[in-house]
């Protein structure tokens, strides 16, 4: 298709129709209510659900509910995650929840926040939460180790207390 | 021994023709049980023949049969028989087939466990009919009611057989809302195993294991009912040279090596062919490694060799392949002191070095740990110096199952190629004077460590060249002039011929460390600038040229050893 293009006339060649337009616009926003924020000293508050960095969580017993079944290390899309589980050592201080991880990386460089970790979760574990702009010196610093993940991401005690459960039968049982 | 075997013609096997699905197959009317004796073909046989699995736990085809999972229950029919004790017909002259009703009724047929029936002429079999369908899901919600669920944290999540059933078998949700029971956990069974009771299915395959074939009745079941519990005798532990094969065989995450317990996912590995190197026997094993690290060795099924099984010791010994003061620098030192070189460096200096050295003064220590083709391109190089060669022996215990005395995994190629006497070490004493008189003046120490063999640091001290590869640090790679470092067979390809004179290869798993380098590629540098004969550039390549030049190999290529191996005429 061919567009036949109208040549301008005297009017539209002074441009000040088209300045005076433009300065309309510019000055409403100036006298009117401001919707721009002093990032990064001004955040958003995100929404409930939001899906930001993922981090671990502690039950409310200060215990790691990772367990490091590492199916969110085989789920993650980019391999963000690296875990490095515990070895033979039974621990007892753990009981019945064994296996915590000895390590517990998450490469927030290859992190995309796509919440296949939390889903994928059997221990509901691992949460994205509201942080979703992280920033750093170096790659080794946005690679966050198990300490940092647990330090940012607190508690957080589901509905099923599985292992609790779990022992309280089990005590229960042996009494007997 | 070459014998000439006359053809025998075969004997006619008698068959049963029975119908899988309605799907008609001969079967044979005997096969053999787990020890090797012909037994009525079973319905799960059949199927298998007929490429139908039949879900099972209890049976193993290397054990005896037990019968008390009932997961292989199955529906079958038989033809109807009338008082004349012939079988009814229907109208069309097909015989009328008597199925198994449920509920039962204790007058006609039932589902079978398929393990441990035999086939009968024209029975038939339904692997999916809806009455199988209904007995698999209710064993299946039988075996889930006391099931930890512990997946997460089990180390057979993965290759569970309780998990894959239930996914394909079982039910989508639990009905049962009563208190499961609690059993013990974390039981420490003997040194190498770990035991969780709540896991277990009580399939009894690791009873049988030990006691038909591990020859140590160690481990029974207690309690009763839903408190079954395996446990070992009291105050015994369980500890036999055999005892992680019971962890293969345990269907569920019940038993579990403390070796491998909680280390690595097994759906992240990756999975290699190879052999185990710690005796004579070469047992095949599947290396399970991940990230260049190697996790577990499990043993692969080879009927000729190790059936289904291999030795605690052998799975446990691979570790030192990972040791972090391996070699890993091509080293060579002289009056001035300790170079590290880079292998092209190496090579030449190596091959202008050996090339003054004269015929008659060399000797050279070859290693029984070496691969065909790495003894094959040695025997070159001593045939080039005439020089004098041996290996060095092995010697520890045999017992009655699979491990042998002879403790090197290629004792049989380094004498056929040569390189030694069946009396392996009997020329080390010549070697000794030799270098003592100062009549050998050039040694290759080639995989073993030269001082092991009773020459002293002193005595190595007196030659003019000493040329030593290996893979950890020893004695003589100390003194030597020119350090080689060379590869595990974890991380190179190659072949040995086990004791029994059977050729098998094995894959490479992981990368080397360092500069390590697989030993037939150097040696075949080494060949090639000493001799100028024509060695070829692959693996393959110089198996087969190998077995070209000797009667023993003769007709075999490397394509024809395959993953489980050949005979050779040893
Ligand atoms: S949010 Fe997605 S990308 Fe990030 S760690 Fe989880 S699975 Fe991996
Ligand atoms: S999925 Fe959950 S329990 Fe499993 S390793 Fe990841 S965070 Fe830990
Ligand atoms: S035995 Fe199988 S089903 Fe049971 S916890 Fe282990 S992996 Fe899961
Ligand atoms: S421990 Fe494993 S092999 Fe032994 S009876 Fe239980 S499920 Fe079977
Ligand atoms: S496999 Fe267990 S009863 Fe047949």
């Amino acid at each position: 298709m061919i567009i036949k293009r109208t040549p301008l006339n005297w009017l539209e060649r002074l441009y000040i129709p088209s300045l005076i337009n433009g300065f309309k616009v510019t000055l409403s926003h100036f006298f009117g209510k401001k919707v721009t924020m002093q990032y990064p000293e001004e955040k958003w508050t995100v929404p409930e659900g939001y899906r930001g960095a993922p981090y671990l969580v502690q039950d409310s017993k200060d215990r790691t509910k990772c367990v490091s079944c590492q199916l969110c290390e085989f789920v993650c899309p980019p391999k963000a995650i690296r875990i490095t589980p515990p070895g033979p050592e039974v621990n007892l201080e753990r009981g019945n929840i064994e296996k915590e991880p000895a390590e517990f990386e998450i490469n927030m460089l290859r992190c995309i926040f796509c919440g296949y970790c939390q889903e994928v979760c059997p221990e509901e574990a691992i949460f994205l939460q509201e942080d979703y702009s992280l920033t750093g010196q170096s790659r080794e610093e946005m690679i966050y180790d198990k300490k940092k993940l647990l330090e940012l991401g607190g508690v957080r005690d589901s509905k099923v207390k599985k292992w609790d459960k779990k022992a309280a039968d089990a005590a229960a049982q042996s009494a007997h | 021994m070459a014998s000439e075997t006359t053809q025998v013609e075969p004997k006619p096997v008698e068959t049963i023709t029975v119908k899988v699905n309605g799907v008609s197959v001969e079967v044979p009317k005997t096969t053999p049980d787990w020890q090797g004796n012909p037994v009525p073909t079973t319905i799960l046989q059949a199927c298998q023949q007929a490429s139908k699995e039949i879900p099972h736990y209890c049976y193993h085809p290397k054990l005896p049969v037990a019968g008390n999972c009932r997961m292989c229950l199955v529906e079958v029919g038989m033809p109807a028989m009338g008082r004349d004790r012939k079988p009814v017909l229907n109208e069309d002259g097909t015989p009328v087939i008597q199925k198994g009703v449920l509920p039962y009724d204790p007058s006609l047929p039932r589902g079978a466990i398929a393990c441990a029936t035999p086939v009968a002429p024209n029975m038939e079999i339904y692997t999916d009919s809806d009455n199988t369908k209904m007995m698999r899901e209710a064993v299946l919600e039988s075996l889930l009611i006391n099931h930890p669920l512990d997946c997460p944290i089990c180390d057979q999540a993965g290759e569970c057989k309780l998990q894959e059933y239930s996914v394909e078998h079982g039910q989508a949700t639990s009905r049962f809302v009563e208190t499961k029971v609690s059993k013990p956990k974390q039981v420490d069974l003997g040194p190498r195993i770990m035991l969780d009771d709540e896991r277990c299915i009580l399939c009894t395959r690791c009873i049988r294991f030990s006691r038909d074939v591990a020859g140590d009745d160690a481990l029974g079941i207690v309690n009763r009912g839903s408190y079954n519990t395996i446990a070992a005798y009291p105050g015994e532990r369980f500890d036999n040279n055999y005892t992680l094969n019971t962890v293969d065989l345990c269907p569920v995450g019940a038993l579990t090596s403390k070796d491998f317990r909680f280390q690595m996912r097994v759906w992240f590995m990756k999975e290699t062919k190879s052999l185990c190197t710690s005796c004579a026997t070469g047992c095949n094993i599947t290396v399970g490694s991940r990230e260049n690290k190697v996790y577990r060795y499990e043993p692969r099924d080879n009927d000729a060799v190790n059936a289904s099984w291999m030795c605690d010791h052998g799975r446990l010994n691979y570790k030192w392949a990972q040791r972090e003061d391996r070699l890993k620098d091509c080293l060579i030192r002289d009056e001035k002191g300790t170079q590290k070189v880079t292998w092209a460096t190496l090579s030449k200096a190596l091959i202008e070095r050996l090339n003054q050295a004269e015929k008659g003064s060399v000797a050279i220590i070859a290693s029984a740990r070496a691969t065909v083709e790495e003894l094959f391109l040695i025997k070159q190089l001593a045939d080039h110096f005439q020089a004098i060669t041996d290996c060095v022996a092995r010697q520890g215990e045999a017992d009655r199952l699979l491990v042998q005395a002879d403790k090197n995994p290629n004792s049989q190629g380094a004498t056929a190629l040569g390189l030694c006497f069946s009396e392996m070490g009997i020329q080390i004493p010549s070697i000794e004077q030799g270098i003592a008189s100062g009549k050998i003046k050039t040694l290759l120490c080639l995989g073993e460590d030269a001082t092991k063999a009773g020459l002293d640091v002193s005595l190595l001290k007196q030659l003019e060249c000493l040329v030593a590869s290996d893979i950890l640090p020893n004695p003589t790679v100390e003194v030597a002039h020119f350090v080689l470092p060379s590869c595990s067979h974890l991380e190179k390809r190659g072949s040995f011929i086990n004791g029994k004179g059977r050729i098998q290869k094995f894959m490479q798993a992981v990368q080397p460390s360092g500069d390590a380098r697989a030993d037939w590629e150097w040696l075949r540098e080494l060949v090639v600038g000493l001799t100028g004969k024509p060695i070829a550039d692959t693996l393959p390549g110089v198996f087969n040229q190998c077995s070209q030049q000797y009667e023993a190999l003769s007709g075999i290529t490397w394509q024809d050893i395959g993953d489980l191996g050949v005979e050779t005429k040893i």
